[in-house]
């Protein structure tokens, strides 16, 4: 597979041998990226039709069932709806910026995936820094909501641009705390060597001695993704439709890819991070992890990440909403003080060299 | 002129376009916009010259957190533009002055006499391998580990001190306690009582 990969890159440089093989490279990189964008926006589709459905079962209804069998063309025939409607753009609002809004939430969403490793040696590109990249490119995508809010010039987006505004700057802090407990056990932010380093079994990876920034990294993850319980920026029943008020088509439709893309994006990072990336739960366990040997890794990290993804819609279906400011206090004087901590606790431990983790 | 060279003078070219637009700008969120562009940009350009960590946090830290929040403030402005365009002859010769003498200043100190390729040669490109977190980590925290101590404790003061400037006593405002609230039940605040409606005959 790797070598048939090596030589069609090979060929591409044979074929396009102008600017010293930058050009081949370009589109080396562009492949690279249609392979990952691709299946990305098809997990996003069917996404949308697994909440549905599995909501619908939790509050005992059915979900959708009408388009195709079991229903299972519904995000098809969703995508095509929102295709083909008017975009309407409000007679005051600002048309370059409020057409700017959702390019600027849907192009991050995207661009965080770049560095996140599926396997060994599987990614698009292996950054040194790639921690801090997906930290940062992750943190552009606030712009897209407060633009939407401030270009539509109407009152109910401004509220939700400012709601969005304030939780996504303190959450970051907290998200940022509690992944540098991980860079502290890794001792580097190359996620590479973050999964690298978690290998041999269940009890090395990193959510046993990060149990509690584990829990914090899900919830602000929650957060993160304006998703319910913590979809104030939204919150139907309170500003209506937030920053999505005024957009329609398929300028509502990119801010809800975002959105989906992001939510992805959290659980295979909380994969990464805490249960062990493309390593087989059954690693140093003989029999079984014979058994097991031929699984790709990309299947483990696919399925450690349904298991989340599955925990968001659970969490949605089982909580009603925080309120605006209770969430911002869950942040600042709860969630913030015990990652605090717990890096100190980290010290502590990397100073003992406490079990298979710190030694 | 190699792929990189073309790189840089695009980058070079954005960067100080979009300066020039975010001081122009008539609306003071566009100018914000204008300069989250310029410091993609920035951060572009240390990325070609091996900088990628610094890159990262400038992108994390300024356009991540201090640009929001500014978006955030400049959207609770009411800002009357008939005041700032006020009084812009008054201002201008000064202006002028000012920008002179700025641009004289660094025309002294960072022309070809400082950082002339005769004084500072190009840097030698490094290979695949490099980390430049580590070189960095390594220089912060043995070489220079009490100036950076100093910073993060003086940075820690300017919090405090911040927090302490707004922070109200007690007796002036009215704070909800939401464990208090978190906590309520039912039957602290409802009191349900039975009432027997009186019949026809009764009244």
């Amino acid at each position: 597979m790797m070598a048939l990969w090596q030589s069609f890159v090979l060929g591409v440089h044979e074929l396009m041998p102008w600017f010293d093989g930058s050009i081949a490279t370009i589109v080396i990189i562009l492949i690279k990226a249609m392979a990952l964008i691709m299946p990305l926006l098809l997990t996003v589709a069917y996404f949308t039709y697994i909440e549905r459905k599995v909501i619908g079962y939790m509050q005992l209804r059915i979900g959708p069932n009408r388009v195709g069998p079991k229903g299972w063309l519904q995000p098809i025939a969703d995508a095509l709806k929102l295709m083909t409607k008017e975009i309407i753009f409000p007679s005051k609002a600002n048309i370059y910026l409020f057409l700017l809004a959702p390019i600027l939430a849907i192009a991050p969403a995207i661009a965080v995936w770049a560095v996140i490793p599926f396997d060994e040696g599987i990614y698009i590109t292996n950054l040194d820094v790639s921690l801090l990249y997906v930290l940062a490119i992750g943190s552009i995508g606030v712009y897209g909501i407060i633009l939407a809010g401030w270009a539509s010039n109407s009152k109910y987006p401004l509220l939700g641009a400012l709601r969005s505004a304030s939780l996504l700057v303190s959450y970051e802090i907290v998200i940022g705390f509690a992944l540098v407990t991980v860079v502290m056990i890794a001792g580097s932010v190359n996620l590479n060597t973050i999964v690298a380093d978690q290998q041999g079994g269940v009890i090395n990876w990193y959510f046993i001695p990060l149990f509690p920034m584990m829990i914090i990294f899900f919830i602000s993850a929650l957060v993160e993704t304006n998703r319910a319980p913590f979809d104030v920026v939204e919150g139907e029943s309170e500003i209506v439709g937030g920053t999505h008020v005024e957009y329609s088509g398929m300028t509502f439709a990119v801010f809800f890819l975002a959105e989906y893309a992001n939510m992805i994006l959290m659980a295979v990072l909380a994969v990464i991070m805490f249960f062990g990336g493309w390593h087989s739960p059954f690693e140093g366990l003989g029999m079984l992890e014979a058994a097991f040997a031929w699984v790709p890794g990309i299947i483990w990290v696919l399925a450690k990440s349904t298991f989340f993804m599955f925990l968001y819609l659970w969490v949605r279906a089982t909580f009603p909403r925080f309120r605006y400011d209770q969430i911002m206090r869950l942040s600042w004087k709860v969630f913030l003080p015990i990652t605090i901590v717990w890096i100190f606790v980290v010290a502590l431990m990397t100073q003992l060299q406490i079990g298979p983790w710190f030694s | 002129m190699s792929s990189e060279q073309i790189i840089f003078y695009i980058l070079s070219f954005w960067f100080i376009a979009t300066s020039l637009a975010m001081i122009f700008a008539r609306n003071a969120a566009k100018a914000v916009l204008f300069l989250v562009l310029g410091f993609f940009s920035a951060a572009s350009i240390w990325i070609l010259l091996e900088a990628e960590f610094l890159a990262i946090t400038l992108i994390l830290v300024y356009v991540g957190a201090v640009m929001v929040l500014f978006l955030f403030v400049i959207k609770m402005l009411n800002i009357d533009k008939s005041t700032i365009r006020a009084k812009f002859a008054e201002y201008l010769p000064l202006g002028l002055i000012v920008a002179l003498i700025i641009i004289a200043e660094m025309f002294l100190v960072l022309g070809s006499a400082q950082f002339g390729l005769e004084v500072m040669p190009s840097p030698a490109r490094h290979g695949a391998d490099y980390s430049n977190i580590t070189v960095l980590a390594m220089q912060l925290y043995t070489t220079y580990v009490y100036p950076f101590e100093l910073a993060a404790v003086i940075l820690l003061i300017a919090i405090i001190a911040a927090i302490t400037l707004v922070h109200k006593k007690e007796a002036t405002h009215k704070k909800q306690n939401v464990s208090e609230q978190v906590n309520v039940r039912a039957k602290d605040r409802v009191r349900l009582v039975s009432i027997v409606s009186p019949t026809k005959e009764e009244k």
